[in-house]
């Protein structure tokens, strides 16, 4: 059992993790999703006792890091895959790790095998690929045989095999009731691995659920309409019969509409009272990838910026991809727009303040009355609850935070650069 | 202090392992009270942290590379001086208080320069790998992991540079000492070997110090160069009325001075006699360890 209570972490004036509280569970897998540089390898860090928070505490099995008896048997670790010593051999890396915890030197071959680098034991791990250098972490992480495991993304460059067995190696090793925590920034990964997902993003907690709950709550479905092109009345017509009907209605960058609050035999009746041909009524789901990139993309703090040479290019179909001209009614560039129906995440516009001190409030009318298309361009992402006024001093990473969205968001974030794992101090 | 490195053939699997593969995966649904490895449990002292570094540093080809690089220096140059003296000098060279163990200097000075990037490598690769955060999450104690680092580079170094200069001091005693009116004493054996090489030990071990504060390796071994090398240079540069007791000051205390103390040099009435140098080297090292200690505990890895 991981717990972390108010655990922050600034470096001078950035805001790595802000007041983080959550709890990983023994006997299932909890995914720990963020963007680049939300505070993820930090608050592994943190876990580990490697960096010092300064406000808050993290403890494991009710002790901080550093205080625990024979830490190195009841947690094991993977931080970076690139956290040795290029010159010494992949087995002689594993032979003082485990001295160094009082591990018998025979367990060496065992974990050995287990990540399927026994041909390669005594290369020296400089010329290892990074899939390599992957397994050797995990080999590492679980030379003590621990109950508790921290993997920080795991599957970065394993091939599709790789994958498939670290995926089933962090099942196993939760059936077996062990705490397993695993960073990653893929949510289709985590969707297949984990049971529980903890989401922050620019340090702060954006989700706490088990997956089922987060794609309930994520994942709205909706209907694709089109009508034929060059016949822009036509779907006018057809946008104010469904508008009236009790739909929403949101125009996509390719022409077709995306309809949500209404049937698709209902639609289909629609199209045809009003006498308008359809090309295409197909029915949709969104993908959790999608709601996770709606839910964090305020919190992105690495954007690329448009290339230039986007502008020859063609609208692709589809969704709008970012630097793609953008519609009206779509929230800016590399915006998703809110799906109408769409439960707003809870976590998403929280105020500064801690949980506690602000209890979230619903917007008001939000379940009522979803805006119109032209308002919601600017009201996406999901209208902001009515912010709370910071109590006591505003730190400063939530300032930047969501709010209005799209320009802000996209303008923002050079200055809060990651202090990359992979810094060479 | 070794561990082996053979393991027992065909090790049994765990048995945890194969109880898992056929039990199927309810999230959740874990055994109560977590799991339970089979592996014996048992307390990591500061003995283990001893032969995790013992194998660290014996499995890198830098820790060869340095350390031949050394007994090559101090061998081959004491072997060399040795063997011109013999050959050039006459019986009149030799006076009542000629120290003929002194013709070690030169090699042990020039072999001291790997052994402080040794030092300084010994922890610094490790922050530059990013090895350091895995040592740390295996063992959470600073103190056992710098202590350990410490006690194996300080040992390895001790012994090796007591070999060479033991090596070169026979060379020099059995070739020369009979030409000498006075021969080689006792005390002179003494601190040419154990004396040097407990300085120059303690040097590296101040270097590892630097290392852990610094964590960059080119820095720190810079640093140490400088430490060496600019005393006695600046001191060249401070004849000046006003300055003149500075450079006195640099050059006494600089350590190529001080390690000439060893071999009986003297520099002058209030320089440091005898086994003075070594107590300051000490001193030095015990403060620079503290510090690296305490930049361990307070510092993010």
């Amino acid at each position: 059992m991981i717990e972390a209570v108010g655990l922050t972490k600034r470096y001078g004036a950035k805001t790595a993790v802000h007041n983080l509280t959550f709890q990983v569970r023994p006997g299932m897998v909890t995914g720990f999703l963020g963007p680049n540089g939300s505070g993820k390898s930090t608050t592994m860090r943190m876990i580990l006792g490697l960096d010092v928070p300064t406000a808050g505490r993290v403890t494991i099995g009710g002790r901080p890091y550093r205080e625990l008896p024979n830490a190195p048997r009841q947690v094991g670790a993977l931080i970076d895959a690139k956290a040795v010593h290029g010159g010494r051999s992949a087995y002689h890396h594993l032979l003082s790790l485990a001295q160094l915890s009082g591990i018998p030197a025979r367990r060496v071959d065992e974990v050995l095998g287990v990540v399927g680098l026994q041909d390669v034991a005594k290369r020296r791990s400089k010329g290892f690929s990074l899939g390599m250098g992957q397994r050797l972490g995990i080999a590492a992480a679980l030379l003590g045989d621990p109950q508790v495991l921290l993997f920080d993304e795991p599957v970065n460059g394993l091939d599709p095999e790789g994958i498939l067995w670290v995926r089933n190696l962090m099942k196993r090793l939760a059936a077996e009731g062990r705490t397993v925590f695993v960073s990653s920034h893929l949510m289709s990964e985590m969707a297949l691995t984990a049971d529980h997902l903890i989401v922050i993003g620019r340090g702060q907690l954006l989700a706490d659920m088990s997956v089922e709950d987060f794609i309930a709550a994520n994942s709205a479905g909706f209907a694709r309409v089109r009508t034929p092109d060059g016949e822009p009345e036509g779907r006018e017509k057809l946008t104010s019969a469904l508008v009236e009907a009790g739909g929403q209605v949101l125009p996509e960058p390719d022409g077709a509409l995306r309809v949500t609050g209404l049937a698709l035999p209902r639609i289909s009746d629609l199209a045809h009272a009003a006498d308008i041909r359809l090309w295409e009524l197909s029915p949709h789901q969104a993908s959790l990838e999608e709601a996770y990139m709606r839910m964090t993309q305020a919190a992105v703090d690495y954007r690329s910026t448009q290339d230039a040479r986007a502008g020859f290019q063609q609208p692709a179909p589809g969704y709008a991809m970012p630097g793609a001209p953008v519609p009206p009614g779509w929230g800016g560039p590399g915006g998703y727009p809110v799906l109408p129906g769409e439960q707003p995440n809870p976590y998403a516009q929280q105020p500064p303040a801690p949980p506690q001190q602000a209890p979230r409030q619903p917007a008001p009318g939000q379940q009522a009355q979803p805006p119109a298309p032209q308002d919601r361009a600017a009201a996406a992402p999901p209208p902001p609850p009515v912010a709370a006024p910071p109590s006591g001093e505003a730190p400063p990473a939530p300032a930047a935070a969501p709010a209005p969205a799209a320009p802000e968001g996209a303008a923002a974030p050079a200055d809060l650069t990651k202090r990359d794992s992979e810094d060479a101090r | 202090m070794t561990a082996p490195m053979t393991p027992p053939p065909a090790a049994p699997a765990p048995q945890h392992q194969a109880q898992a593969a056929g039990q199927p995966y309810w999230p959740g649904q874990a055994p109560a009270g977590g799991y339970v490895s089979p592996i014996p449990v048992r307390r990591a002292t500061l003995g283990d942290a001893i032969a995790a570094e013992w194998t660290k540093i014996k499995s890198l080809r830098s820790t060869m590379w340095t350390l031949g690089t050394m007994l090559v220096v101090v061998i081959g140059i004491g072997t060399l001086i040795a063997l011109v003296t013999y050959n050039v000098a006459d019986d009149a060279d030799f006076g009542e208080d000629s120290q003929i163990l002194g013709m070690g200097f030169v090699g042990i000075l020039l072999g001291m320069i790997p052994l402080l990037t040794l030092g300084v490598l010994t922890i610094s690769s490790e922050y530059g790998t990013g090895l350091i955060r895995t040592t740390l999450t295996a063992c959470p104690s600073r103190g056992r992991v710098l202590g350990a680092k410490a006690i194996v580079f300080f040992a390895l170094t001790f012994v090796l540079t007591l070999v060479a200069t033991t090596l070169v001091a026979l060379l020099d005693a059995g070739l020369l000492a009979d030409r000498t009116p006075n021969g080689v004493g006792g005390s002179e054996w003494v601190k040419a070997t154990l004396g040097v090489s407990g300085y120059v030990a303690a040097l590296g071990l101040l270097s590892l110090a630097v290392g852990a504060l610094l964590r960059h390796s080119a820095g720190a071994i810079t640093t140490m160069l400088g430490l060496v090398l600019l005393p006695p240079l600046l001191s060249l540069f401070m004849m000046a009325e006003s300055v003149r007791p500075i450079g006195k000051a640099l050059a006494t205390y600089s350590i190529p001075s001080q390690l000439a103390v060893f071999y009986g040099a003297e520099l002058g009435d209030d320089g440091p006699t005898g086994w003075t140098p070594l107590w300051i080297v000490l001193g030095v090292t015990a403060v620079a360890l503290g510090g690296a200690y305490a930049a361990m505990t307070k510092r993010d890895a």
